[in-house]
């Protein structure tokens, strides 16, 4: 389980601070999908940093399993098991896709069970497992291997930062089937997932609204959704976000 | 002492074969291992015989014509403090064989004097030959004496021969002057993948110039390298075109700590159909790719090196 208490975040930017994230309390519990949403610029991408550790809190406190992890390092909190996707994900020069599964599961996993984790994310495994992740992979085939590194981390909190972003639509309902998959192996761990996809909302416990770095609405999916739908918080799978009206 | 083959060697320079060479034993095929400025072991077979130079330090390699699948190891290993050595190595390479010829250097410098082997290669190329040259460099030693490696290499190519070579220094040579230059006639083809790191006070200069003189040549030659500590790297690369040709040469650098590097590519076009490319690119490890490493448990310095090893495989 992860607690955050009152946590606020500024960044110093054109000689004035600004706040990101304004005292956001909130407490994601184990065995939950929860979808954290609301409209661009609202303070999600950089809640999960904090949470991964990528960012620190200028106040407030992060608790995990009851251990205060506020200002633990982000390999220290990997270790206590997060585990984050980026939005954008990072290439290597020389790192083989297969290099980094196995630095993910952090044993010397076998090419079989290495390229599994592949074909959980839609890639044919044999076509990828010792390519390198370097710019000849394209957007989509760069998410899906993000997401099969988290897949083989196997976290007790796994995050996904807009995991849709760069997908294209047959990938997407792929996408959709890898976290559907997950929920249902759920066991004692939790997921977290950065998105304003209403399909992937659809498929939340819970679902967590952000604007202006406030939390403005938190509870079920039966609950928040519907008030969502036609808002930038919930756009269709065909429709992009400036397409949308803000809510 | 450890028996090898016929000879005994110490664990020293055992534990040197290894690195440049990978030899746990005596290898397949024809080989010559030289240990402390002479000749420790030699083998030649039905189709490559390996001979002293009578005029001067080294050897002269033959291989017959269509000579397939047969590989040479010729590695050298020095171990006394104070040993310069000047070996000329010649290989003449016969039409439409398909060889793969591993060299490869190790000094291991635990005295106050500096050791420096000068290594110069010659290959002779013959037409549609095949040939994988692996060159790997390697030092230790807790002595103040320098570890110097100076290898030339000069490559001459005949029609529609190709070679690929690769090149390795990864660790413990304080001072290399390196210079490879080829001769390519027409449908021949060059590779080079070399592999540099530095570290402490090293330097390490290697410089290539290629020149492609017949229609349908063509060279790729791309060099990573990793400048950490105080050291200093110059990459040199000149592809010249003399005729309908295409050359490739790409400079992929990581600086760390206080690593300098200079990378010089330099392109020559001669003739109109001569199509020529350089790439450049020298930086420190992006931020974000530290970071995504971190999340999957590994602390900073670990990352380093996963990214400097994947960026070095």
């Amino acid at each position: 389980m992860l607690e955050l208490r009152n946590i606020t975040f500024d960044v110093h930017d054109d000689g004035q601070d600004k706040e990101i994230i304004r005292d956001v309390s909130l407490t994601l519990p184990d065995r939950k999908l929860i979808v954290v949403t609301g409209p661009n610029g609202g303070g999600k991408s950089t809640l999960a940093r904090l949470i991964a550790g990528i960012e620190t809190p200028t106040s407030g406190q992060i608790l995990l399993n009851g251990e205060d992890i506020t200002h633990m390092s982000i390999t220290d909190r990997a270790k206590k098991g997060i585990g984050f996707a980026f939005q954008q994900p990072v290439r290597f020069k020389g790192l083989q896709v297969l290099d980094l599964i196995r630095l993910a599961a952090g044993k010397h996993l076998t090419v079989v069970d290495a390229c599994a984790y592949l074909s959980k994310v839609g890639l044919c495994a044999r076509d990828y497992i010792n390519r390198e992740v370097n710019s000849s992979l394209s957007g989509g085939e760069l998410k899906r291997i993000e997401i099969a590194t988290v897949l083989a981390k196997a976290p007790s909190l796994a995050i996904f930062d807009e995991p849709e972003a760069g997908i294209d639509l047959w990938s997407f309902q792929n996408l959709i089937d890898v976290f559907q998959r997950l929920r249902e192996h759920i066991q004692d761990s939790s997921i977290l997932i950065i998105s304003h996809q209403e399909r992937i909302l659809n498929i939340a416990d819970e679902i967590i609204v952000l604007r202006d770095g406030h939390l403005v609405r938190k509870g079920s999916k039966d609950e928040i959704l519907p008030e969502l739908i036609g808002t930038s918080a919930a756009i269709p799978t065909c429709r992009g976000p400036e397409e949308s009206e803000a809510m | 002492m450890i028996q090898f083959g016929n000879i005994q060697i110490d664990e020293i320079q055992m534990r040197l074969l290894e690195e440049v060479a990978d030899l746990h034993s005596v290898p397949e095929g024809a080989f010559n291992i030289r240990s402390n400025g002479k000749s420790a072991a030699r083998f030649s077979t039905a189709n490559i015989e390996i001979e002293p130079k009578e005029d001067a330090s080294g050897i002269n390699v033959h291989i017959k014509p269509g000579t397939k699948n047969e590989s040479v190891h010729i590695p050298v290993v020095m171990t006394q403090s104070g040993l310069t050595e000047l070996v000329y190595n010649d290989f003449y390479i016969g039409e439409g064989c398909d060889v793969t010829i591993v060299a490869g250097c190790g000094i291991d410098n635990c005295g106050p004097k500096d050791s420096e082997h000068d290594g110069i290669h010659r290959f002779y190329v013959g037409k549609g030959a095949k040939i994988r040259y692996v060159e790997k460099h390697y030092g230790s030693g807790t002595g103040t004496g320098k570890r110097i490696l100076n290898p030339g290499t000069e490559v001459y190519m005949e029609e529609n021969s190709t070679m690929e070579m690769e090149m390795v220094q990864i660790k413990g040579v304080d001072d290399t002057d390196r210079t490879t230059t080829a001769e390519l006639a027409a449908g021949a083809r060059l590779v080079v993948r070399e592999r540099l790191m530095t570290h402490d006070k090293q330097r390490a200069t290697s410089t290539y110039v290629v020149n492609l003189n017949g229609e349908g040549a063509t060279a790729d030659v791309v060099s990573r390298s990793v400048a950490r500590d105080d050291s200093y790297q110059k990459f040199d690369a000149k592809i010249i075109g003399n005729a309908p040709c295409s050359g490739h040469t790409e400079c992929d650098s990581i600086i760390m700590d206080n690593g300098r590097i200079l990378a010089v590519p330099g392109l020559e076009a001669n003739d109109v159909d001569a199509a020529l490319v350089h790439e450049a690119a020298i930086g420190k490890i992006a931020g974000d790719q530290i970071i995504k490493l971190m999340t999957l448990g590994l602390t900073e310095q670990e990352a380093e090196e996963q990214i400097i090893n994947g960026f070095l495989k």
